[in-house]
């Protein structure tokens, strides 16, 4: 046991300290993040300038006396037209928008997810195959004919109609989510409850939903990002009186009244990402599952 | 299943005429069986050959395809499962993770809506029965595989249930822990006295649990009869070569004249077959002589109930600590006898064998079925 040289392997297998696939993947992790996070960069320190400040300075570097006056502006004063009341009540009809969607659509879908995958009816194989499909088809193929649906409803142009649209919209992708996820349980768990004597509304409650965080989460942030970011059913169902906030941001970017102020739309952007933004930092490992979900969509 | 019709008493579970197909697959062929009050019934069979699909008709969690199933007498074809009596336990447990011990036990009895004394009553008994009282306030996460499988055992119990249904239950369980479970399973049976249907494709646990087994074979009940019964006197070569460790040794010979002149005809040498007691008078035909490992002596001498010797040579030794294993070459086909761990053979040896005849079984080459 004692003689062991110095050349016999032992321990822990040497390696170099660097090597071509790290230098690989940490160059383009690099390169990556540089080139998300530079505008990114520009838009925080612009919106912090003043005029005087972007018209003299350089681009690239912050300016002297950072300020937040570009910011109240953007909230409070950016005129569209001669609507001179700044980006707030846009974010107040995206908040209005996003979360009655979000948990109508979620609700629905869990339940239908849950009906399709433990309760087989004649054509749940059928239903199946049409959510797929219906996961599929561009939004666009099916814009004319919901806003025919909605005019006959009598919500054309309100925020209910978006609020339908997106509800419905979000269904397919949704439902196939809760329902693969219900796959993956055991079975078991479900014939248990059934021999307890649990039904559909208890077994969905008291069983599956407290299971289903990790996917409520993943489902709560394609939903809440996807239907924050969303512009065209905005522009197409809102009507002019009731824009989201990102078709707010587009109009402000193409205002062509006096001066164009930089800082006051760098500001309006930043606070229209804000939401999503900020999701994103604080929802870190079931957004990225989020984002794996959301591949499925293509 | 003759006996079936002839006398009526009310069995605790009974199967009328089940089958089950998926799509063009029948995975269970026209099942009748008869499970008295009390009885302990395993349904012992390989993977896939439908004992699940058989346990969820008696759960009522799969409708059958055709045929009845009765409970105390009672036609409970079209019941929900809540309404069979009959409590389930699962090989992965099924335990609901997001709930402490004490709530898996009591969730049947609260959807039930039990006054809370009562289900309070009944969690302690249960827990005492089976000692998980320790463990009302975790999370199944923070259990051992043998301590939830009693929490999911404790959850039929609590229901008061007439029928236990095991599907596999020790199957996720490490050697040592499945042995201690199946004692323990054995003796709540023997203190609650309920009848309680198994499933497993361990023979052992087959042998050690049942009051009868049932052999399955593609869907369909092969042998059903008490241990010994089935270990002794296997209806075919399929329920003899299922039970047992090593398998029954099976070896190719050949019957020579009829009735009580009939001798069976191995390699070189005879075995005199006037020890064996036949189904139906024998035939001469090809058959296959069945013979277990521990029905076979080595070097011993001429002695009553063992046949004349043949030669034989040590291929393996295999030391088990309470006996040995030995593998034989006997006229080249493969043997295993099982001998006292005193006996020392050597790979190489020749030595004599002796068949005991009358604990060994004969099948006909062709159907398989016993002689
Ligand atoms: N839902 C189903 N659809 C199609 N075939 C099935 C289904 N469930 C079970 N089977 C088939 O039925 C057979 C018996 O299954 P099972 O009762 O689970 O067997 P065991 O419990 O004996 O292993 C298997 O061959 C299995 O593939
Ligand atoms: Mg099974």
């Amino acid at each position: 046991m004692s003689n062991i040289t110095s050349i016999e392997p032992s321990g822990p297998k040497p390696r170099p300290w660097l090597s071509w696939e790290l230098v690989i993947v940490y160059g383009f992790l690099i390169v990556t993040s540089l080139y998300f996070l530079f505008p990114l960069y520009i838009v925080v320190i612009t919106s912090l300038k003043n005029l005087d400040q972007i018209r003299d300075g350089n681009i690239f570097f912050p300016g002297a006396n950072p300020t937040f006056h570009a910011w109240y502006r953007a909230w409070f004063e950016v005129c569209t037209g001669l609507d001179c009341r700044g980006i707030h009540p846009n974010f107040l009809n995206s908040v209005i928008i996003t979360v009655p969607s979000v948990l109508v659509s979620i609700s629905v879908a869990i339940t239908t997810g849950y009906a399709l995958n433990n309760w087989p009816f004649r054509f749940s194989e059928s239903f199946f195959t049409v959510l797929i499909i219906g996961s599929f088809v561009p939004y666009q193929v099916m814009l004319y004919p919901m806003v025919l649906l909605t005019k006959n409803m009598g919500i054309y142009s309100t925020l209910s109609a978006v609020i339908f649209v997106h509800t419905v919209f979000g269904l397919p992708i949704l439902t196939l989510l809760f329902r693969n996820y219900f796959a993956s349980l055991p079975v078991e768990l479900f014939k248990a409850a059934r021999v307890d004597g649990a039904g559909f509304w208890r077994i969905l409650l008291q069983v599956f939903l407290p299971m289903s965080l990790p996917i409520l989460a993943v489902a709560m942030i394609l939903q809440v990002t996807g239907i924050w970011n969303d512009f065209l059913f905005g522009v197409v169902f809102a009507g002019p009186n009731n824009y989201p906030m990102t078709v707010k941001l587009n109009n402000i970017f193409t205002s062509t009244m006096g001066v164009k102020e930089y800082n006051v739309e760098m500001a309006a952007t930043l606070l229209t990402g804000a939401v999503p933004l900020a999701l994103y930092f604080f929802s870190g490992k079931y957004f990225v599952r989020g984002i794996a979900a959301g591949a499925v969509k293509g | 299943m003759a006996q079936a019709q002839t006398s009526r008493p009310v069995h605790s579970v009974s199967i009328r005429g089940l089958a089950q197909s998926y799509g063009a697959v029948q995975v269970l062929k026209q099942l009748d069986l008869d499970i008295p009050d009390g009885e302990f019934l395993v349904l012992l069979g390989p993977s896939g050959c439908g004992k699940s699909t058989l346990l969820n008709c008696i759960a009522g969690l799969l409708e059958p395809t055709h045929g009845q199933v009765f409970i105390k007498g009672k036609n409970v074809t079209w019941e929900e499962p809540k309404d069979r009596g009959i409590g389930m336990v699962f090989q992965s447990y099924a335990l609901y993770p997001q709930m402490t011990v004490e709530r898996n036990l009591s969730f049947g009895l609260r959807v039930a809506g039990m006054a809370k004394e009562e289900i309070d009553k009944r969690v302690k008994r249960a827990s005492e029965i089976l000692q998980i009282g320790p463990l009302l306030d975790r999370k199944p996460m923070q259990l051992s595989g043998g301590q939830r499988q009693r929490v999911a055992i404790g959850r039929a119990l609590v229901r008061d249930v007439d029928v236990f249904l095991f599907d596999e239950p020790l199957s996720n369980l490490d050697a040592k822990l499945r042995a201690e479970l199946r004692v323990e399973i054995k003796r709540l049976h023997q203190r609650l006295g309920n009848t309680m249907i198994y499933v497993t494709h361990d023979q052992i646990e087959a042998m050690t649990l049942a009051d009868r087994i049932a052999v399955m074979k593609g869907g369909s009940i092969q042998q059903l009869d008490s241990p010994m019964t089935i270990y002794n006197k296997p209806k075919n070569r399929y329920v003899a070569g299922f039970i047992g460790s090593p398998g029954m040794n099976f070896l190719k010979s050949e019957i020579e004249g009829a009735g009580a002149k009939a001798i069976l005809k191995f390699g070189s040498g005879k075995i005199s077959l006037k020890d064996y007691a036949p189904v139906a008078p024998l035939m001469p035909k090809q058959v296959a002589f069945g013979v277990r490992p521990e029905h076979i002596r080595i070097n011993a001498g001429a002695e009553a109930g063992l046949s004349d010797s043949f030669d034989a040579v040590v291929d393996i030794v295999e030391p088990m600590g309470s006996d040995s294993l030995v593998w034989l070459n006997v006229a080249n086909q493969t043997m295993s006898a099982r001998v006292e761990s005193s006996e020392q053979y050597k790979p190489g040896e020749k030595v004599k064998i002796r068949f005991r005849v009358g604990l060994a079984s004969l099948f006909d080459e062709a159907t398989g079925d016993r002689l």
